[in-house]
């Protein structure tokens, strides 16, 4: 197979990458102005739509389908929020792209900005994310004085405004509805649905909430094509009419137990083995992986048997994940105790949970409680069935909760305990005798 | 028109706007929930009204989603099949119910709620009857100085947000907010501005467990050992209708009692704690007659008769030397009967209203602390007596206009006056010192009231007054409406209440049934004709068109 040559992360290793000099050099921001010359926005949709681009925040929506939501002939104003919240843990794509690359960014937002129709751009970033807010802030200020920014855009009928926007430390705050809700300065708890942010969004108006990575692609589609994109990845399986294929690049974080962790972009579809041996070094140590985490801690766990599964938006269901995620693929070797990393994970939740609706508030507790207890040396089988039964009965997919946290909440969870179950129950019988505790370190409490 | 089935059962909504648990209410199907109000927003949070939620299509097949749906947050729509029992319906409300139990600490043998708590019937009807947790609780500090009258038991709180709300959109004053994240989630004030508005503690109310206690009530008396009866608010002329709670004659807590004829669903702190003055050790107990030997009549065997017959010979006198003060604590009934009495004594004897306590403006709920005056959802009347429209009224159909007493005192010093005062206020403050000195102008003086006073001490005859918490009548509020009190003390001591009174002074016999009375005022005054039959239903009657 030919080396893939990147294009998202193209500019990224360049000095200075991150200033429009640089960016106008390389030939940014003249796929906006054609845009703007040539294309209605209801052009630019259906070119999105055709290239099949999938958002890249977690959920897989087709972006092109998602902006056709929005109320026709609808007075405004249209708002349009970018997702830089970037908080499922090992995820650092957004990062990147925000520190190295930032125009490629913003050229992506305000082509989705131009499609939507959207007079106002809120770009709400992750708090711990200073140096990229700060080059994406000075990124926006560029923009504005180049006059790609702000009243008629290169002398265009079109106006933008771009509002930066910090959280505050809140993994809810990566929900649409949450950031929503903190964008106007209330606490991150999710909406209930409907209304649907496309209808009633930010202020009550119709809003539309894209992920960085998202808007990059935009931006590559409209320079390259959507024939381009769809000459990347993986097309839909003919046997199942509801699925939307797995087209273009993919920026895969590889973290954990290996040589050479960082951020790879390849075409959809590799399979995790091959990710991990090839792109990132292997396991350290000459260690075998125990397993991974896919795509972010809300997936679930692929073990090393399952390590052939293809890192598309339908391999990881196929062996029982939630999904891709936002492919970031953790590996943790086979020295490492599934019950260290369960209790990590359910901290986390436990930790991040809003507290708005029951199930999840308590739920997550409690399963953080019993792993704990775990952990020390003090559970019980019955705690492995209450684990399971917990992680099975919380979240949007039975119904129970308002937000998918709850979902990610206890997906890991009940995966662990199935596919690892044998590991649970030595550890159970046995104490902590067999595996010597991990000490966490924790950035914040 | 619209249809919607609940457990099979179908249910015509009409064209009305209704959610399932309402739509459920009207098939007689309770769902459970916890935040849901009826008043205030909706935010579907607590997850205890989980349903199964399908259509029926028009070839009669039904087909029901895979997932339990919140029947809070879902508008009834045409054809809407609603399942609450099955399986999956009883196994998600108990898995809430467990969720909630998890950290709830076992504070039933302590908690005021204990007996009226949401938590216990559901758990009851809907929950496991073993908990599985063993690990610790979250045992977050108690917050006893919410407000002035306010208490949260902070690890008894299940977060449904009720309190927030009703903060935030009926009071207006958002006292209340939620701090942390979370399972530490808590509720809490902020740092300068304690919960104390004045519908404040209708929170406690809304609190479906005992996390928000009323420091009045607070270890007090258990709910179940206390009697309730429906009555209406003294306070105001709102006329709030009320849950009067005793146990053996004395008064131990209101609460406000749902009437969407009245004031919705809640009523304001004055009201709520303005009932002590019924309990007080101060109030006169016993009838009394001054004579001219040492020692004072105190049976209303003698004093009834003694009255009636110093009336007669006034009345007979000099017809116009009689005159009688209603105020505004009266019921409609005893207002009636006193005059029908006077009048039978001396046609010509003049009846006058007492004086109408006005405290301030009007104070309408909720506030804003913008600039944009909002509709008001709650309003304390600056008119603090409860019957002054009812009262008028029967003054109007003997008198033809109404006088107040200070006006009439200032033309017309009587030989003798009935002052029907039974005014709340200690030490006759209700009389400022020009009334008090018009009324010591008059020889023979006969007071009603419920404590001693200047004026008392001035009267030959002292009638001790009956509290609404004692009485069985009606009150008419500022928009006409009529609403019946039932006694829930026994008056204390000797005391009897003004209707009985009126009674006995009218030589009839028996005790005083207010339905009867009404049968009889239905009859006389035109403006209550809608009283007979005698019974005003638990809403109340609306005696004047409203446009």
């Amino acid at each position: 197979m030919a080396k893939y040559e990147p294009v998202l992360l193209k500019r990224i290793s360049k000095e200075n990458s991150d200033t429009i000099e640089s960016y106008l050099a390389d030939g940014g921001y003249l796929g906006l102005m054609r845009i703007l010359k040539d294309c209605s926005p209801s052009q630019v949709i259906d070119l999105v739509k055709s290239s099949g681009l999938r958002g890249r925040g977690g959920a897989g929506f087709p972006t092109g389908l998602k902006w056709t939501f929005l109320p026709k002939n609808h007075p405004g104003p249209i708002y349009l929020c970018i997702n830089a919240d970037e908080s499922e843990p090992c995820t650092f794509n957004n990062r990147v792209l925000m520190e190295k690359d930032p125009h490629q960014v913003l050229e992506g937002i305000i082509l989705s900005a131009y499609a939507v129709g959207a007079s106002k751009v809120f770009i709400y970033v992750r708090y711990e994310y200073g140096d990229a807010y700060r080059a994406t802030e000075r990124a926006v200020n560029q923009a504005y004085e180049k006059g790609f920014l702000g009243k008629n855009i290169q002398g265009s009928p079109y106006s933008l405004e771009a509002v930066m926007h910090k959280g505050a430390a809140a993994y809810i705050c990566g929900e649409e509805t949450g950031l929503i809700e903190s964008l106007e300065g209330k606490r991150a708890w999710p909406r209930i649905k409907p209304p649907f942010p496309a209808i009633e969004g930010a202020f009550r108006k119709p809003t539309i909430v894209n992920n960085i990575e998202t808007v990059a692609c935009i931006k590559n589609i409209i320079d390259l094509g959507g024939d381009w994109f769809k000459s990347l990845g993986i097309p839909p399986d003919p046997a199942n009419p509801r699925d939307a294929g797995s087209y273009g690049p993919k920026l895969y974080c590889i973290s954990g137990h290996v040589n050479k962790p960082g951020l790879v972009e390849l075409p959809m579809g590799i399979s995790a083995r091959e990710l991990i041996d090839e792109y990132g070094g292997g396991v350290w140590k000459n260690r075998k992986a125990k397993g991974i985490i896919p795509g972010g801690n809300s997936m679930g766990f692929m073990t090393y048997d399952e390590l052939d599964t293809k890192l598309d938006f339908n391999g990881p269901g196929k062996v029982g994940c939630l999904g891709l995620g936002t492919g970031a693929v953790t590996v943790f070797d086979d020295q490492t105790s599934i019950v260290d990393v369960l209790y990590n994970i359910c901290r986390f939740f436990a930790h991040e949970s809003c507290g708005q609706c029951t199930p999840c508030r308590e739920g997550t507790s409690w399963m953080y409680k019993i792993i704990e207890r775990i952990r020390k040396g003090h559970g019980s089988i019955e705690d492995l069935n209450i684990l399971e039964e917990v992680g099975n009965r919380i979240g949007t997919m039975p119904g129970t909760t308002i937000c998918g946290l709850a979902d990610g909440a206890g997906w890991p969870v009940k995966n662990a305990i199935r596919k690892y179950r044998s590991e649970f129950e030595s550890y159970i019988k046995n104490g902590t005798k067999k595996f010597r505790h991990l000490h966490l370190q924790m950035a914040h409490h | 028109m619209a249809t919607v089935y609940i457990n099979d059962k179908a249910v015509d909504i009409g064209d009305k706007n209704l959610n399932l648990v309402q739509v459920a209410e009207l098939a007689g199907v309770t769902i459970p929930h916890y935040c849901y109000h009826p008043e205030l927003s909706v935010v579907a949070s607590c997850r205890m009204c989980l349903v199964e939620v399908g259509e029926k299509k028009p070839d009669g097949t039904v087909v029901m989603q895979p997932r339990v749906i919140p029947a809070c947050q879902t508008p009834a729509k045409d054809n809407l099949v609603v399942q609450t029992a099955t399986e999956k319906s009883k196994s998600a409300q108990a898995q809430t119910l467990e969720a909630i139990l998890l950290n709830h600490p076992l504070d039933c043998p302590v908690c005021d709620k204990a007996g009226e708590c949401k938590l216990q019937d559901y758990s009851y009807k809907y929950g496991n009857s073993e908990s599985r947790m063993v690990d610790d609780k979250n045992t977050p500090p108690n917050k006893p100085d919410l407000g002035h009258n306010i208490s949260l038991f902070t690890d008894r709180c299940i977060m449904c947000s009720r309190c927030v709300r009703f903060t935030r959109e009926i009071s207006g004053t958002a006292e209340l907010h939620i701090v942390n994240r979370g399972s530490h989630s808590e509720i809490d004030i902020f740092p300068t501005e304690p919960l104390n508005n004045k519908l404040a503690s209708n929170v406690v109310d809304l609190c479906p467990v005992g996390a928000l206690a009323s420091k009045d009530f607070l270890y007090t008396h258990r709910v179940w050992n206390l009697k309730t009866q429906d009555s209406v608010c003294a306070g105001c002329s709102t006329g709030c209708s009320i849950h009067l709670d005793t146990n053996k004659n004395v008064v131990y807590r209101l609460r406000p009692r749902e009437n969407p004829k009245a004031q919705g669903y809640f009523m304001c702190d004055d009201g709520r704690l303005g009932y002590h003055y019924a309990n007080s050790g101060d109030r006169i107990s016993k009838p009394q007659m001054k004579t001219e030997i040492v020692a004072h009549q105190n049976s209303w065997k003698d004093i009834i008769p003694a009255l009636r017959t110093d009336l007669k010979a006034i009345g007979t006198k000099k017809p116009n030397g009689i005159a009688v003060m209603l105020s505004p604590f009266l019921t409609v009934e005893e207002a009636y009967l006193l005059a029908s009495f006077i009048k039978s004594v001396s046609a010509d004897a003049v009846l006058v209203l007492g004086p109408i306590p006005v405290i301030g403006e009007d104070d309408h709920y909720p506030k804003t602390r913008g600039t944009t005056p909002l509709k008001p959802k709650f309003t304390i009347r600056n008119e603090k007596c409860p019957n002054r429209k009812g009262v008028e009224e029967v003054i109007r159909y003997f008198e033809k206009k109404v006088v107040s007493v200070v006006d009439y005192l200032n033309q017309t010093i009587p030989d003798v006056m009935f002052v029907a005062a039974g005014y709340p206020d200690k030490d006759g403050s209700w009389m400022d010192s020009n009334l008090l000195s018009l009324f010591k102008k008059i020889k023979l003086l006969i007071a009603q009231d419920l404590f001693p006073s200047e004026l008392t001490l001035a009267s030959k005859y002292v009638i001790p007054s009956a509290t609404f918490s004692e009485k069985e009548g009606s009150f008419v509020n500022f928009s006409g409406l009529a609403q019946e009190l039932h006694w829930g003390c026994v008056p204390l001591h000797q005391v009897r209440t003004e209707g009985q009174v009126y009674l006995d002074l009218l030589e009839r016999k028996g005790l005083l049934q207010a339905s009867t009375i009404r049968e009889e005022i239905a009859k006389a005054i035109p403006y209550f004709f809608k009283f007979s039959g005698g019974k005003l239903g638990e809403n109340g009657i609306e005696l004047e068109n409203l446009s």
